[in-house]
């Protein structure tokens, strides 16, 4: 009764719990994985122990944001986008060099990846943008700087050295759909990725042959309608057209380990020693949990330090082994529970910027567990991406939590948002 | 905006859609299949194995005959991780160059099994306190220590049989999974037919292992560890004294001697000739002498007590006699002529001078052939008989009850059967049942198609000895006997008959063939062969058992191309026997005794 009276909601519990549940079974995940014993104990130097002060600055981070005018990120918020864009220009020249990317501030023990935060910067400015009143979204400027929002953090990181996390920025796709991005947009996209793994698994001879082939039987049907015909092979032209320039990119642009990387993550190199080895150490580890897992502190692969990044970026062979398919299935339900509810505060947004934001996180929170549980069963290439909320590391939790704080902040004030625009 | 608000259902579809995708694939990996199970087990799962002392075999007195010492062989852990393998100072603890040590990985790897393979097999004594100590710098390496076999009597090699390298064959056959590549097994003799007895149960511990191969904590708290157990004392029937004795006194032979103990078919001695020394099979000396034993021509390595065959011969006539008195068609008065020999049509079985029209006792005694062809008539065509078939069927029953024409079943493997043909063997050569005891008369006097082991022959020795019953003979000893070894085998005839023919059986010694050989003091019965060999000499058996009242002892002989049976077999039986029943006193014929043992015969 009082949020009528006062105008005024409170933050969304479910969300809340959820959140909470995923931290705290991150953290068991992490303290089984550095703990390396089946004895319990505890110790603040360890990785468990930091990642608990993480968790700590992240809920009181969290918690600062109900403190905060919540007009203050809409009207600030292609500052913060700037910001964050300079940082990633910085962080170029002035990063820490960790095996060829330069991606890391280093401030004495303290290390920051403006990437983690660039993904703040770009929802913002994103919801701000797509939710103005002036943007006229059938016009070829709302495209071009969408495009641009979204594309140029992606250069700035592939250029650190980083593409995985550059990737990332291409879940905001997901935004644009839901705003009324064209269907026919996104299918392009998903045959483009087609025709380049199946230029890179059959070779660009192969695949031209094939696409004439099944040009010639489509032919066959519709020779009568010449109108047709036409639109046909000019699409089959621009597809070969398209393939010749995948082809050319991946043996003259990638460099041969690259070239490697993307064949051994498409299943069509095999490689057990060298790219696959955190791989096929990851599927071990998870596979052998079985079904109801091997127990808490009880992972043999685990406790023996086998899968490699098995705190950042494997901690989900941390729950497979100990939890079984039964602990994952549970992760993952919970996961995806988070997403619907996510998806429902968006809808229930009235302003559009609270909207628009809210699908920001949901597609940056989901690009990240679905790309990143995948990378450990192998079902997709390994690109250095954290699982959110379970992955150790300051920088990626606070980035995720006040990401999905701001959209609590913002849900819980959704009646004073109301006819902002109309 | 209601178009765009449907979008929202697109998207929650799509990422249930894409969660029940991982869903799936984890179902896949965790579940259904289970080679991911297997491979964490053997990357992070070190069973840390303790050998237990193999069982040591003593003789019926106490004696013990095999013990162990210590053997260490360096083993390898795969998969092996050169990361952060310190080779340089891995060189020099084991003495290889860097080059030697890769090639031995390499083999080790190759020849792995259960994730471990040999690095160096029986580090000698000198280097092992070395490798011992520095060894805890290289976790993928660890000794393992297991026992080899030493004799303290180097006798009764085929018996004993020997301890080797369990074979990849052997690894397929062991149901148990009990055994490891590279571990041992008894491969002969009593150590394989004893083998679970005597090697006890390793003993394992499992422990977690990290990705460098460094040992962590126990697996699972230790609850899949498999506590171990030293293996049992195998206690044997052998007389460790009489089988040495009877080494020596065959010696230079080829031939064969056992000898039993008639009340429970305990074996005393099996001695086969020629033969080898055990300790030439223990697991150090093996790799060495193997080779050239197996392909001597001598064939040092066949256990001719148990695989070797030979016409039992006038030793025979023994078993002849019991069965005519018990079907009756003979009587302690039943006499037939001898002339010279058994003539019927065209056939003669010769015979040698004797007393004319001899009885069933002196027989035996003299050894006379038309008394036994005349015998197996009668036995053969009985009237109530309707043909041949079913007499031939009747008297070779009696053959079969005492153990001939079928293994034994002792408890040391490889044993022969013999020969005791079927009537079906003789209806295929002269047509059903168209033949009768003309065609077969050469096996009423111990010759012909007929073959015994000498074990066979001094278990009839033994059965003659106890009037009428016999037990499978035997090894083991004092401890859990299997029931095969201890249930009587009656043979059908009953014991009135043996008082006749061990009467026979004593004047064989008292002034028939045996005569030669006697000893004052020890009433000996015993019967002496003489086994025509096509191939050269004639081979001389004798059987024997002794005293004739309460006998301790019943022994068989042969010896291949040796001539007479009076003149090795009998000799050697009797020293044995002189030896057993006098034990500790030296033999009151010491001319007798350094003969057999100094005399050599070439085959
Ligand atoms: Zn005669």
């Amino acid at each position: 009764m009082s949020e009528k009276i006062y105008g005024q909601s409170r933050m969304d519990g479910v969300t809340l719990l959820l959140y909470l549940i995923l931290v705290f079974c991150g953290f068991l995940a992490i303290y089984s994985s550095s703990h390396g014993s089946s004895n319990f104990s505890f110790d603040f130097s360890t990785q468990y122990g930091k990642q608990l002060v993480w968790i700590a600055v992240s809920i009181t981070l969290g918690a600062v944001l109900f403190l905060i005018d919540v007009r203050f990120f809409e009207v600030f918020s292609y500052a913060v986008f700037g910001f964050w864009i300079i940082l990633l220009i910085l962080v170029i020249f002035l990063g820490k060099d960790v095996n060829g990317a330069r991606s890391w501030f280093a401030i004495g023990s303290f290390r920051l990846q403006p990437a983690e935060f660039a993904k703040f910067g770009v929802a913002l400015a994103l919801a701000r943008y797509v939710s103005d009143i002036d943007t006229d979204m059938k016009s070829r400027r709302y495209q071009l700087i969408t495009a641009g929002i979204i594309l140029l953090p992606i250069a700035l990181i592939v250029l650190q050295g980083d593409a995985g996390s550059g990737l990332v920025f291409f879940s905001f796709i997901m935004v644009l759909y839901r705003e009324g991005l064209s269907g026919t947009v996104l299918l392009i996209g998903i045959v483009a990725v087609a025709l380049s793994v199946l230029t890179f698994a059959f070779g660009f001879l192969a695949l031209v042959a094939a696409l004439i082939i099944v040009g010639g039987i489509i032919t066959a049907f519709i020779y009568t309608n010449t109108k047709w015909l036409k639109y046909l092979w000019l699409i089959v032209l621009v597809c070969i057209g398209f393939t010749k320039s995948v082809d050319f990119g991946f043996t003259h642009v990638l460099q041969e380990h690259q070239q490697k990387r993307i064949l051994v993550m498409l299943g069509l190199l095999e490689d057990p020693q060298g790219l696959g080895y955190n791989v096929n150490q990851s599927k071990i580890a998870i596979g052998s949990g079985g079904f109801w897992g091997k127990g808490f502190l009880q992972g043999t692969q685990t406790k023996g330090d086998f899968v490699p990044e098995q705190h950042t970026d494997f901690i989900f062979t941390s729950i497979g082994e100990e939890f079984g398919w039964v602990g994952s299935t549970v992760v993952i339900i919970v996961f995806v529970l988070l997403f619907l509810r996510i998806s429902m505060l968006a809808e229930r947004q009235r302003s559009k910027f609270s909207r628009v934001y809210a699908y920001c996180v949901l597609s940056v929170l989901f690009f990240h567990f679905l790309i990143n549980i995948a990378m450990t069963i192998n079902l997709a290439p390994v690109i250095g991406i954290p699982l959110p909320f379970f992955s150790y590391g300051g920088s990626s939790l606070i980035s995720f939590t006040v990401l999905l704080f701001l959209l609590l902040r913002l849900d819980a004030n959704r009646e004073n948002e109301l006819d902002s625009y109309y | 905006m209601t178009h765009n608000q449907n979008r929202s259902t697109i998207i929650r579809a799509a990422i249930v859609f894409l969660a029940l995708i991982l869903i799936g694939k984890l179902f896949y990996l965790q579940v259904i299949s289970d080679k991911y199970a297997e491979k964490a087990a053997r990357l992070s799962i070190r069973a840390v194995i303790e050998f237990p002392d193999r069982g040591l075999i003593t003789d019926r007195n106490g004696e013990i005959i095999v013990f162990n010492e210590d053997t260490h062989d360096l083993v390898v852990h795969f998969p092996f991780n050169r990361k952060n393998f310190p080779i340089e100072d891995f060189c020099r603890l084991v003495n290889m160059t860097e080059a030697e040590v890769e090639e031995k990985i390499k083999i080790a790897n190759d020849s792995r099994f259960n994730q471990k393979g040999l690095f160096i097999k029986n580090i000698s004594a000198q280097d092992f306190a070395r490798i011992q100590e520095g060894l805890f710098k290289f976790p993928q390496f660890s000794i393992e220590s297991r026992s080899d076999r030493k004799y303290k009597h180097n006798v009764a090699a085929h018996t004993l049989g020997y301890v080797a390298e369990i074979s990849r064959y052997e690894l397929e056959r062991d149901k148990e999974e009990y055994y490891d590549i590279g571990e041992n097994i008894g491969k002969s003799g009593l150590e394989r037919y004893y083998e679970s007895l005597l090697r006890g149960q390793k003993g394992k511990q499992f422990f977690l292992k990290d990705n460098t191969g460094k040992l962590k904590e126990r697996y699972k708290e230790g609850s899949n560890d498999v506590k171990g157990a030293v293996g049992k004392e195998l206690k044997i029937s052998l007389d460790v004294l009489l089988q040495e004795y009877g080494e020596k006194l065959i010696a230079g032979k080829t031939g064969s001697v056992v000898a039993i103990e008639p009340s429970t078919g305990e074996i005393l001695a099996m001695v086969t000739s020629p033969g080898y020394k055990p300790d030439m099979f223990a697991i150090k000396n093996l790799g060495k002498n193997y080779t050239a034993l197996a392909t001597d021509k001598d064939k040092p390595l066949i256990n001719r007590a148990t695989t070797s065959t030979y016409p039992p011969g006038s030793t025979f006539k023994v078993i002849m006699s019991l069965i005519g008195l018990q079907e009756g068609v003979i009587n302690t008065n039943t006499r037939y002529s001898c002339n010279g020999g058994f003539h019927i049509g065209g056939l003669t079985v010769r015979c040698h001078a004797h007393a004319p029209m001899p009885n069933v006792t002196y027989a035996i005694t003299t050894s006379c052939n038309a008394f036994y062809c005349n015998t197996y008539r009668e036995i053969l065509h009985q009237d109530r008989f309707e043909n041949i078939e079913e007499g031939y069927n009747n008297w070779k029953g009696y053959l079969n009850r005492m153990g001939l024409g079928m293994q034994l079943g002792t408890d040391i493997s490889g044993e022969k059967p013999g020969n005791v043909p079927n009537a079906d063997y003789f209806h295929k050569i002269h047509g059903h049942n168209k033949w009768n005891y003309v065609r077969i008369i050469s096996m009423s006097i111990g010759q012909g198609e007929l073959l015994l082991t000498p074990m066979q022959m001094a278990n009839l020795a033994a059965m003659v000895a106890n009037r009428g019953y016999f037990y499978t003979p035997h090894f083991i000893r004092g401890q859990q006997i299997p029931e095969a070894f201890t249930s009587k085998h009656e043979v059908g005839v009953e014991n009135r008959h043996f008082t006749t023919v061990v009467e026979g059986m004593r004047n064989v010694m008292l002034n028939g063939t045996g005569a030669y050989v006697q000893i004052p003091g020890i009433d000996i019965c015993g019967k002496t062969g003489t086994v025509q060999n096509p191939h050269g000499e004639n081979h001389s058996i004798f059987i024997a058992f002794a005293p004739k009242d309460n006998p301790k002892i019943a022994i068989a002989t042969v010896v291949e191309n040796a001539g007479y049976g009076s003149t090795w077999a009998a000799p050697i039986c009797t020293l044995m026997i002189e030896k057993y029943i006098n034990r500790d006193t030296v033999s009151q014929r010491p001319e007798l005794e350094k003969k057999m043992m100094e005399t050599a015969i070439p085959k």
